[in-house]
């Protein structure tokens, strides 16, 4: 129809500007990321020899980069499980028909309202171990008061713990996000198909195992792709609350980049981790949302 | 219908404005002449708190005394031993915003500002007879020289709290042995033996740049740097060994604390050793703490590591001619005599005047003392401050000392260290 | 059957497990929920002389406001500057670059819900994918382009911070040139959180807009309204709630924003509250109580949407799960 193309026209125009932005700050920026890792860029100016994978070969054999890469996963995978073991219990227990829910639900969701800044600015004072002459401090001051003393360590400035201090902050401030987001998908259960499985007599346990969490399946997928974009990007909490830490046993890709780029100058080598980092992030994202999308065609 | 109106000629305005702003600005920008400086400077550092911060607005307060048309615009980045700063210059200069002058350390440093792209060589404005050959030495880069330097900092210091060693019944360490038997006698008596940041990465190759000096002396030393003295040399095994002992010394949580967070074990009596550069000093004066004594950091008696403060002019600075006159201020002795005492930095230049640094009582000792060794020392280079070699080897010297003081593992460290002067393309 | 009238109270609680033990982990995760908070806040009321590492978990002697002051204004023997100004340019960073992409991603919703033509899911799609993408693989390049804009605005800009013709104007002139895109200005930081927010806000309009029924368009296409006079008359009024969303979504994310302050923004006059906040925590000079004091300022403003709008709040978290 006559209108129906013209109305066409302006909705492409009205959304042109997003889009070109989007194409040349996302897709453009990206592609000359891509570039930029392929060239011999190691001083302020800019160098376009091609160095084919030399960048990222010198990268695999850097002792630090592959330690940042183990302790992403190291973050990852502790983060994600911890916060979705937590987020879930939470949302069970919250959704037990208690005194207080709503108490309870902020309380949990506070941290959401800080930035990793501040949480890692606070975390560093909480986990801060003292030593010898100080004394404990902290959470190791609290250990000893309660007669728990054996459980005081060096947290996040001891090499062994290292990255797993910062996942207890990071754990603290999204654990009520995955709550909620459970909570949601739980009361968005249909009343009658649990109702249906307890006439027939189902303990409440298996309630929650055979009707519930299989229902909330995809609110754990999403909670998977959220924790783990952050996780792999993760940058303010380190920056704020450890540093690379002794021996980089706090360091991060992220951080390593900024550090390689924008204090060294190696910017072909910074690209090659950004682009590192973008397929990590990729590959956990794009079937997701190549599904999610094919899932909108479907309906 | 009036309220509209009344819009269009603020509009106007705000047009009219604008446009004679920019049309004053012009002649500002029109190429340096001998005439007299005026409109803005800006001068890039990343000197931003305590006596740093102080040193520079005495040499900026000169520097006004001078050119008083002149406005100053003190641009600090703080944070990370000056790497926030390093960061934020780098995409000016690269983005042909720069600054009319910032700091950068004397030496290879210069070399990741690609100085023949970005900078003005300096060659006519560095008097070459009031600086130590020395100096001059390490300012040299691509036959030119790219910077004024201002100060001095000493490197190879050992700190310690009188009080301390006198309970503990020691002398000031004189040698590696000394020192590590001077260790085992403070652990003994309770206190911490030395007190160490290793926070932001650098602090422990600081250290170890004085240990390694300490068991190869100065020309072997230089020589690592140059790709004369070998990396798999035996002592520089001795040196990372030593450094490991010291290690197993030191207070338990210098991973979470800066360098100055760690010597406040020091001021309060709880430490008794700490190896920093001289800006110590500064930093013992500004917390109202005398009870101080130095040396050189064992077995480093007689050399004087060094590294040097300067200033650079980049190429398109919005304000050549004031920044040329700043730069003259900064190599001037009135301009060094006003700052250093501040800073807690000896002169670069010889000829600075003793009674200036009368004048903070705080530092002056130290610094008195220290001068004369300036002039008597055998000068070598810092590798962690920028003065033996280009930026990016430091950066990886860092790192690797950084892994070696959590993974205390001797052999691979040494075979790291060898790797990268491989990757610098100065060994084979 | 009693079971079968169940309507209010959904699931009752009758089984093995006592409520006890509900309560009791409940309470435990309030404690470690409550922990850091507490320390932060009794942190903050105490004075230095009371900030004694062996009593750091006690409740203050006395309520001190004097570590506020100097997180705020600073201390000049301390050497540090204070959060104030910063506060400020957060807030000059966060309202107009809120507003923009909340209207831009209205429009952008309006159509990809109302106005789908062949390929508009697939180039939402793409734009989704921005929304996930970490940073530092555009960083560098966004650093170069936003040198190469501020080779042409930095004239404007001196000029207009330079300008003293309306007399008195001179803090005036001064943030109307800090709002003009460059490297370094709060122009720039606006102009990077607006492009890096259309995702979000137009992936939240879009799911809101989705479920508003396509009667009410042809509704408002026979009374003669065009395709913005749809937008306008019929869409718009009824946006609040997405408004609302959007808004806080996009206030909290940039005003917790670190990566991109840090990367835009380097004179400490121009940086935003969370770069300020690590310098100042990040310097050891600065006590404990002034850092945990600077770290309750500048979550006021996020602490306070939490608090009083906590209904949209969590429903721009539910947004970000891209569940709609």
């Amino acid at each position: 129809m006559h209108l129906n193309q013209k109305y066409r026209l302006y909705s492409i125009l009205l959304i042109a500007p997003s889009v070109l932005a989007i194409l040349v700050f996302v897709y453009g920026f990206i592609a000359f990321t891509g570039v930029a890792s392929f060239i011999n860029w190691t001083k302020m100016k800019i160098d376009f020899t091609f160095v084919g994978f030399n960048n990222y070969i010198r990268l695999f054999q850097t002792e630090r980069f592959l330690i940042d890469l183990r302790n992403t996963l190291t973050f990852t995978v502790l983060f994600l499980l911890i916060t979705i073991v937590i987020g879930l219990l939470l949302a069970i227990l919250v959704d037990q028909n208690i005194k207080g829910e709503s108490l309870f639900r902020n309380i949990f969701l506070f941290p959401m309202a800080f930035s990793f800044i501040v949480t890692g600015v606070v975390w560093r004072w909480l986990l801060a171990p003292g030593n010898e002459i100080t004394g404990a401090l902290g959470v190791n001051l609290i250990f000893e008061k309660i007669g728990l003393g054996f459980l005081a360590n060096g947290w996040y400035t001891d090499p062994r713990i290292g990255i797993r201090a910062v996942v207890i902050a990071a754990v603290w401030q999204y654990a009520g996000y995955i709550m909620a987001l459970y909570l949601a998908g739980i009361r968005g259960i249909p009343v009658e198909i649990v109702e249906a499985a307890r006439v027939d007599g189902a303990s409440e346990i298996n309630v929650y195992r055979h009707i519930i969490l299989p229902l909330v399946r995809p609110i754990t997928l999403s909670a998977v792709i959220i924790l783990g974009h952050i996780s792999l990007k993760i940058f303010d909490l380190v920056v704020s609350m450890t540093g690379p830490g002794t021996g980089f046993s706090t360091d991060v890709p992220a951080f390593f980049m900024y550090d390689t780029t924008f204090r060294g100058n190696r910017f072909a080598e910074g690209s090659a981790i950004a682009i590192i980092l973008l397929l990590l992030v990729a590959i956990l994202v794009v079937p997701y949302l190549i599904n999610s999308s094919k899932v909108e065609v479907e309906r | 219908m009036v309220k509209k109106h009344w819009y269009i000629v603020v509009a106007l305005m705000v047009v009219a404005s604008i446009l004679m702003a920019a049309c004053q600005a012009t002649p500002t920008a029109a190429p340096a002449t001998s005439e007299k400086p005026s409109g803005k400077l800006e001068i890039f550092s990343w000197w931003t708190a305590g006596g740093e911060a102080e040193g520079l607005n005495a040499i900026m307060a000169v520097y006004k005394g001078l050119y008083p048309d002149v406005e100053i615009v003190n641009a600090t980045v703080a944070g990370g031993a000056g790497t926030n700063a390093k960061a934020v210059l780098a995409t000016r200069l690269q983005g042909g915003n720069p600054p009319d002058s910032f700091q950068v350390h004397a030496g290879l440093e210069v070399e990741k500002y690609s100085p023949s792209q970005y900078l003005v060589p300096l060659d006519d404005m560095l008097d070459p007879a009031v600086y130590p050959a020395d100096l001059l030495a390490m300012l040299k880069y691509e036959d030119h020289y790219w910077s004024i330097p201002v100060n001095i900092h000493r490197s190879n210091v050992l700190w310690y709290n009188k009080t301390v060693l006198k309970d503990a019944g020691i002398e000031a360490p004189q040698t590696m042995d000394e020192f590590m038997a001077a260790l085992e006698t403070l652990k003994g008596k309770g206190y911490i033996p030395i007190t160490m940041g290793t926070k932001e990465g650098w602090e422990g190759a600081h250290v170890f740049e004085g240990f390694l000096l300490s068991f190869l002396g100065p020309d072997d030393y230089i020589g690592l740097w140059k790709g004369t003295t070998a990396w798999s040399d035996p002592r520089v095994t001795s040196a990372l060994e030593a450094f490991k002992k010291m290690m197993t010394y030191v207070n338990t949580d210098n991973a979470a604390l800066t360098w100055d967070g760690a010597a406040q074990y020091l001021t309060t009596n709880k430490a008794a050793f700490l190896i920093m550069g001289d800006w110590a000093a500064g930093w013992f004066a500004s917390q109202n703490f005398t009870d101080f004594g130095w040396a050189a950091t064992p077995g480093t008696g007689g050399q004087f590591v060094a590294l040097s403060d300067s200033f650079a002019l980049p190429k398109g600075a919005p304000n050549e001619t004031a920044a040329k006159a700043w730069l003259q201020v900064a190599g001037s002795k009135a301009g060094q005599e006003a700052f250093n005492p501040k800073k807690g930095s000896i002169c670069a230049r010889t000829d600075c005047d003793d009674a200036a640094f009368q004048a903070v009582p705080a530092t002056y000792d130290y610094l008195h003392a220290t001068a004369a060794e300036w002039k008597t020392d055998r000068i070598v280079p810092s590798i962690v401050h920028g003065a033996a070699t280009i930026e990016s080897w430091a950066t990886a010297f860092k790192d690797t000392i950084s892994l070696f003081v959590s993974s205390g593992d001797v052999a691979k460290t040494q075979t790291s260290l060898g790797q990268l002067c491989v990757d610098a393309g100065v060994c084979k | 059957m009693s079971a079968l009238t169940v309507t209010h109270s959904r699931r009752q609680f009758k089984f093995r497990w006592s409520r006890f033990f509900i309560y009791l982990v409940l309470i435990i995760s309030v404690v470690f929920f409550l922990v850091p908070i507490y320390l932060l806040l009794i942190t903050s009321f105490k004075s230095y002389q009371e900030v004694n590492m062996a009593n750091m978990w006690n409740f203050p002697l006395k309520l001190s406001l004097e570590s506020f002051k100097y997180a705020w204004f600073g201390s000049e023997t301390g050497g540090y500057r204070g959060l104030s100004g910063n506060f400020v340019n957060s807030l000059i960073l966060v309202i107009p670059a809120s507003l923009t992409s909340a209207i831009v991603g209205s429009l952008n919703g309006y159509v990809f819900s109302k106005w789908k033509f062949k390929g508009s899911d697939a180039i939402f799609s793409l734009m989704l994918f921005g929304m996930f993408i970490p940073y530092q693989s555009i960083l560098i390049p966004l650093v170069q382009v936003l040198q190469w804009i501020s080779t042409f605005t930095n004239p404007i800009i001196h000029a207009i911070q330079g300008s003293t013709v309306i007399s008195g104007s001179h803090t005036f002139m001064y943030w109307l040139g800090e709002l003009i895109p460059g490297y370094g200005t709060i122009g720039g930081l606006i102009m990077v959180h607006v492009i890096y927010g259309l995702p979000i806000a137009t992936l939240t309009f879009r799911n809101y807009y989705a479920g508003i029924s396509r009667e009410l368009i042809e509704a408002g296409m026979i009374d003669g309204d065009g395709f913005l006079g749809l937008y306008r008359h019929i869409l718009f009024p009824i946006s609040m709630p997405g408004f609302v969303v959007v808004l806080i979504w996009q206030f909290t994310s940039i005003w917790n924003d670190f990566l991109f302050g840090i990367i835009v923004t380097s004179d400490p006059n121009v940086q935003p509250i969370t770069v300020a906040l690590n310098n100042l925590a990040g310097s050891y000079i600065v006590e404990w109580n002034v850092q945990m004091a600077g770290a309750l300022l500048s979550s006021l403003p996020t602490l306070l949407v939490y608090i009083f709008l906590s209904q949209y709040f969590i429903r721009g978290l539910m947004a970000g799960s891209l569940k709609g």
